[in-house]
C-alpha cells in the first residue's frame, strides 16, 4: 500500500494539461474581473453599502472605499500574470489572497462559483502551472519536461470533488419527487424564445431537468476520467453550462468550467491547444523580443515536502466540510447552518420579508427600522432569510440605536420566509432578543423550525 | 490508479452512509407538497398534429390580456379621470385667482379634495413617463416642506424644477396654501387677497405644474401603451415585473408606511400625528386611507377603473392559475381578504388620524398591524409563485 502511494507519487507526466489549465484560469479570471467592473458592481457590491455582512471570524476583513478598486486592480494583474507566467507563484498567491479578500468582504454576495475560484487559486499556489511555456521559463532559463504526475490529478480531484458533491446535494425530495425549486423557476422562464411557452412550462420537463441534472452532477466527473467516454462527457459538459447559461443569471460561471474540464483530455489534446497558442507566441518572440531559447530543460521531480503536505491536509478538508451540517439538528435549507461551501448550487428558493423592531426593555416603548435606511436592496433580500445575517444585522442596528441614545436596547425581529414553493412561515422566534445572541458555530435555537422535512443529503 | 481507487472507496462510503434511508422515507412527502406550475386544468385541448402520445400543449397565462387590460381600463381610466378633476380644479383656482372670495375658496378646497381622492388612484402607476419625470414626486411627497414653500414664496421664487421643491409642491402644498397659510378662513383669505399676493401666485404656479406634468404623463401613453403591453418577458424592465414591483412598493411604503405608520410612530421613538396626508385639511386623512386602500384591491382583483363589474386578468387570475395556495387557502383571496380587513379597520378610525394618533394609537398600530399582514403574503408568497425578484439585484445567481 505504501509502496503503491509513493510509487504514485513520483510518477511523472507531461506539463502541458497544467501549462493550458494555466493560461486559460488565468484568462478567465481575468475577463470575469473586467466584466465585474464593468457591471459597475464594485461600487454597488462593495463601496456603496454602508454597512457589510461578514463572516464569522473574519469581521475585520473591510472595504477600502474608493481603493476597493485597486484591490480589484492587483487581482487583475495578477491573473493576467498567471496566464503568462510571470513570476506565476508570487503571482498566484496575491490571486488568491486579493480574490479571497474580495470574497470576504461581504458575504451578501456569496456563491459557490466564487468559492470554487478561492479554493482552486489555493491549490494552485503548490503547483508548478509554470512548468513550461511561461514567463517565468525565459527569465530563469530554464523550463520542464515533466511534472509530478499528482499535481496534474490534484486539478482533476478538485474538480471532481465540486461536481460530484454538488450532485450528492442534489439528492433530496424537494429536488427529486417535487421538481423544487426548478419548477417554480422554468415557468418563469416563459419569455425563452421557443422553448419558454411550451417546454418550460411542462411538469415533466422540470423532472425530468430535475433529474437529469443530478445525474449530470454524479456522472460527469467520471465520463471525463475515462478515455472512452471523454469526448462525450466534454459535449455534455459544453451543453449542460450552456444551457444553464441561458436559464439563469450565472455570468462566467459556465465558461470556467467548461474551460476546466479541459483538465480531463490527455496531454496530446493540450499539447495542440499549446501549438494554437504558440502562433501567438512565435509572432511575439520573432516580432517583438529578442529570439531567445531556453537551454535548460530538466524533469521536475518532485515538490517540497510541506507543499504536498498541506494538499493533502486540504482535499481532507475539501471532503468532510461540506458534510459539517450533520452535526447540526434541523433542516438544512431553512437553518442553512452548514449550507455554504458545500457545493450546494440553485437547491433552493428562498424568499423573506424580516422585520426589525427596536424596543426599549423599560418603558416597553418599540419601533420598527426601515431597512432600506441602512441595507441596498440586495442586501436586504439576502438578509431576509439567513440566520446568521438577521443576527448581525439586528446587532449593528443595536449598536446603531444605542449611539443614537437610546437605551435599555432589545432587538426583536418579525420574519416570515418561504422555501420551495411552501407557504411562508414564522422563521425567527419573534419574542427573542437577537442584541441579546451571540454568533457562534452552536446551533442557533432562536430559529422556529420548518415543520417539514426535505429527505436525503 | 490510486487515485481512482480512493475515489471508488470515497463514494462507496458516501452511498452507504445515508442514500439507503432516503428510498423509502422520500415517498410520503411527495403527496404533501403542492407542486407550483402543475396545470392539470380541463383547459388543455388535444392537438391534431401529433401522435396519440404528443403532450398537450403547455397551459400558459396570457400575460398580454392582463398588462392591455392594466393599461386600458385601469391607468389610462385612471388617469383621465384624473385629469378631468384635476382641470376642474384648475379653473378654480383661475377663478379664485381672479376674484380671491370665499365662496371661491370653498370651491377650490372641495375641487382639491374630489382630485387628491382620485390621485389615490394612480400614484401606485410610477411607471413608463411618470417614472421618467419623477411624477409621484412631485405631486404627493408629505410632509411638506413648508420652510422652502414659505422662502419660495417670500423671495418670489418660483422656479419649482430643483428636486429639493418636489417636497414643496403637489398635493400637499396646496393643502398648506388652502388650509395652513392662516389660523382660519379671514386670515387665510387676506393672505390670498393682498396686493399682488404671492401666496396666490404660488397657488397657480403649483396648480398649473400639475396640470403640466398630468399633461406631459398622460399624453405619453398612447404611444407608452403599446411598448407596455408587448413587454411581457420576465426581466428587470419588463411591464410586469415593474408594475408588480411597484404595486407591491407602493403597498409598503405609499399606503402603510406613509399613510398609517410612519404618523402612528411605528418606525420612530414617538407618534408623529403632523406627518399624515393633508395635515392641514386634516379631517380627510381617512377618506384618502380608505380610496387608496380601495385602489389596491381593485387593482389586484382586476376590476376595471370606470366599472367594478368588468374584470379582466390581474394578481388575482394569475395566482389562480398558478394554484398558489397558503395554508390550503387561494393566495389571491387571502390577500383580497387581508385588504378588506386593512379597509374595515381603517374604517373605525376616526376622519382625522392626528386626532387617531393623539387619542387612541393603539388602533392605528392595529390597523397598521392588519396592512402588514398582505404584506408578507405578496413580497413572499406571491412573488415566490410568480418568481418575480422584489428588487432586480445586477449580480451573478447561483
Amino acid at each position: 500500500m505504501f509502496y503503491r502511494i509513493k510509487n504514485y507519487y513520483s510518477k511523472s507526466a507531461d506539463p502541458a494539461p497544467l501549462v493550458v489549465f494555466r493560461i486559460f484560469f488565468g484568462i478567465m479570471m481575468l475577463i470575469s474581473i473586467i466584466r465585474f467592473w464593468n457591471n459597475g458592481w464594485i461600487k454597488s457590491l462593495y463601496i456603496d453599502p454602508g454597512f457589510h455582512f461578514t463572516y464569522y471570524g473574519f469581521g475585520w476583513v473591510k472595504d477600502f472605499g474608493e481603493y476597493t478598486y485597486l484591490l480589484f486592480l492587483i487581482c487583475a494583474i495578477s491573473s493576467l500574470l498567471v496566464a503568462i507566467g510571470y513570476r506565476y507563484r508570487i503571482s498566484i498567491i496575491i490571486f488568491f489572497l486579493s480574490f479571497t479578500y474580495i470574497e470576504l468582504i461581504d458575504k451578501t454576495t456569496y456563491l459557490n462559483h466564487y468559492y470554487s475560484i478561492s479554493v482552486l487559486s489555493f491549490l494552485l499556489c503548490f503547483l508548478p502551472l509554470n512548468a513550461k511555456f511561461s514567463l517565468d521559463n525565459y527569465i530563469k532559463n530554464r523550463s520542464y519536461k515533466t511534472v509530478p504526475k499528482w499535481t496534474v490529478d490534484s486539478i482533476k480531484l478538485l474538480l471532481f470533488i465540486i461536481y460530484f458533491y454538488a450532485g450528492i446535494a442534489k439528492i433530496n425530495s424537494d429536488w427529486l419527487l417535487n421538481a423544487m425549486p426548478l419548477s417554480i423557476w422554468l415557468p418563469s422562464k416563459y419569455d425563452l424564445p421557443v422553448i419558454g411557452e411550451s417546454f418550460m412550462q411542462y411538469e415533466w420537463v422540470h423532472f425530468l431537468m430535475s433529474w437529469g441534472g443530478m445525474f449530470y452532477d454524479l456522472l460527469i466527473p467520471f465520463l471525463l476520467l475515462y478515455k472512452r467516454t471523454r469526448v462525450f462527457g466534454f459535449i455534455l459538459v459544453v451543453f449542460f453550462h450552456s444551457f444553464t447559461k441561458i436559464l439563469f443569471p450565472i455570468g462566467m460561471f459556465p465558461y470556467i468550467m467548461i474551460i476546466c474540464s479541459l483538465i480531463f483530455f490527455d496531454t496530446k489534446t493540450h499539447k495542440k491547444i499549446i501549438s494554437l497558442f504558440k502562433i501567438v507566441t512565435n509572432y511575439l518572440n520573432n516580432k517583438v523580443l529578442i529570439k531567445r531559447k531556453i537551454h535548460n530543460t530538466r524533469e521536475f521531480l518532485r515538490l517540497r515536502k510541506y507543499n504536498a503536505l498541506i494538499i493533502v491536509l486540504f482535499f481532507i478538508f475539501q471532503i468532510i466540510f461540506p458534510f459539517r451540517y450533520f452535526v447540526y439538528p434541523g433542516e438544512l435549507f431553512w437553518n442553512e447552518q452548514g449550507y455554504r461551501f458545500s457545493w450546494r448550487v440553485m437547491l433552493i428558493e428562498k424568499r423573506g420579508y424580516s422585520n426589525f423592531k427596536i424596543v426599549d426593555s423599560v418603558s416597553k416603548k418599540f419601533f420598527y427600522v426601515q431597512n432600506e435606511d441602512f441595507l441596498t436592496d440586495y442586501q436586504n433580500k439576502q438578509m431576509s432569510f439567513q440566520p446568521d445575517f438577521i443576527l448581525q444585522y439586528a446587532h449593528y442596528l443595536g449598536d446603531h440605536f444605542s449611539k443614537q441614545g437610546h437605551k435599555n436596547i432589545q432587538v426583536f425581529v418579525d420574519s416570515h420566509v418561504a422555501l420551495n414553493g411552501r407557504d411562508s412561515k414564522r422563521f425567527i422566534d419573534p419574542n427573542t432578543d437577537l442584541y441579546n445572541q451571540t454568533e457562534s458555530f452552536k446551533h442557533k435555537n432562536w430559529i422556529l423550525p420548518l415543520k417539514d422535512e426535505i429527505k436525503g443529503f | 490508479m490510486k487515485q481512482r481507487v480512493f475515489l471508488i472507496v470515497f463514494i462507496l462510503y458516501l452511498s452507504c452512509s445515508k442514500s439507503s434511508e432516503n428510498v423509502d422515507e422520500v415517498e410520503q412527502v411527495n403527496t404533501e407538497q403542492t407542486i407550483q406550475g402543475n396545470q392539470t386544468t380541463s383547459e388543455t385541448t388535444s392537438t391534431t398534429v401529433g401522435t396519440s402520445t404528443a403532450p398537450s400543449p403547455a397551459p400558459t397565462f396570457d400575460r398580454e390580456s392582463m398588462l392591455i387590460f392594466w393599461a386600458d381600463s385601469i391607468i389610462v381610466p385612471a388617469y383621465q379621470n384624473f385629469n378631468t378633476d384635476l382641470l376642474i380644479l384648475s379653473e378654480s383656482v383661475n377663478a379664485f385667482a381672479s376674484n380671491p372670495s370665499e365662496v371661491n375658496l370653498d370651491l377650490v378646497r372641495s375641487n382639491w379634495i374630489t382630485s387628491y381622492k382620485s390621485w389615490q388612484h394612480i400614484e401606485m402607476f410610477n411607471i413608463g413617463m411618470a417614472e421618467e419625470i419623477f411624477y409621484i414626486n412631485r405631486m404627493n411627497v408629505y410632509p411638506l416642506n413648508v420652510s422652502r414653500v414659505e422662502n419660495n414664496i417670500s423671495s418670489s421664487d418660483f422656479e419649482i424644477e430643483h428636486p429639493n421643491d418636489y417636497p414643496a409642491q403637489g398635493f400637499p402644498a396646496l393643502d398648506y396654501l388652502l388650509f395652513g397659510i392662516g389660523s382660519n378662513d379671514s386670515e387665510i383669505l387676506e393672505k390670498f387677497n393682498s396686493e399682488n399676493s404671492s401666496y396666490l401666485m404660488y397657488l397657480v404656479i403649483i396648480t398649473n405644474k400639475m396640470v403640466e406634468l398630468t399633461n406631459i404623463v398622460i399624453n405619453d401613453w398612447p404611444s407608452y401603451r403599446d411598448v407596455f403591453i408587448a413587454s411581457t418577458e420576465n426581466t428587470a424592465t419588463s411591464s410586469i415585473n415593474k408594475l408588480t414591483n411597484d404595486f407591491i412598493y407602493y403597498y409598503e411604503k405609499g399606503f402603510r408606511a406613509n399613510k398609517i405608520g410612519i404618523p402612528a410612530g411605528v418606525f420612530s421613538a414617538d407618534e408623529l400625528p403632523e406627518l399624515v396626508e393633508a395635515y392641514y385639511k386634516k379631517d380627510i386623512s381617512k377618506t384618502l386611507a380608505l380610496e387608496a386602500i380601495n385602489a389596491i384591491s381593485a387593482f389586484f382583483k382586476g376590476q376595471a377603473y370606470n366599472d367594478e363589474n368588468t374584470t379582466g386578468n390581474s394578481f388575482k387570475t394569475y395566482l389562480e392559475f398558478l394554484q398558489t395556495t397558503k395554508d390550503g387557502n387561494p393566495l389571491g383571496q387571502l390577500i383580497i381578504d387581508q385588504f378588506e380587513i386593512a379597509k374595515n379597520s381603517i374604517n373605525e378610525l376616526n376622519d382625522d388620524f392626528t386626532i387617531q394618533i393623539q387619542n387612541d394609537n393603539l388602533q392605528m398600530l392595529l390597523t397598521y398591524d392588519h396592512i402588514q399582514v398582505a404584506v408578507v403574503l405578496m413580497k413572499v408568497d406571491m412573488l415566490q409563485a410568480l418568481n418575480i425578484n422584489v428588487d432586480y439585484i445586477d449580480a451573478d445567481g447561483d
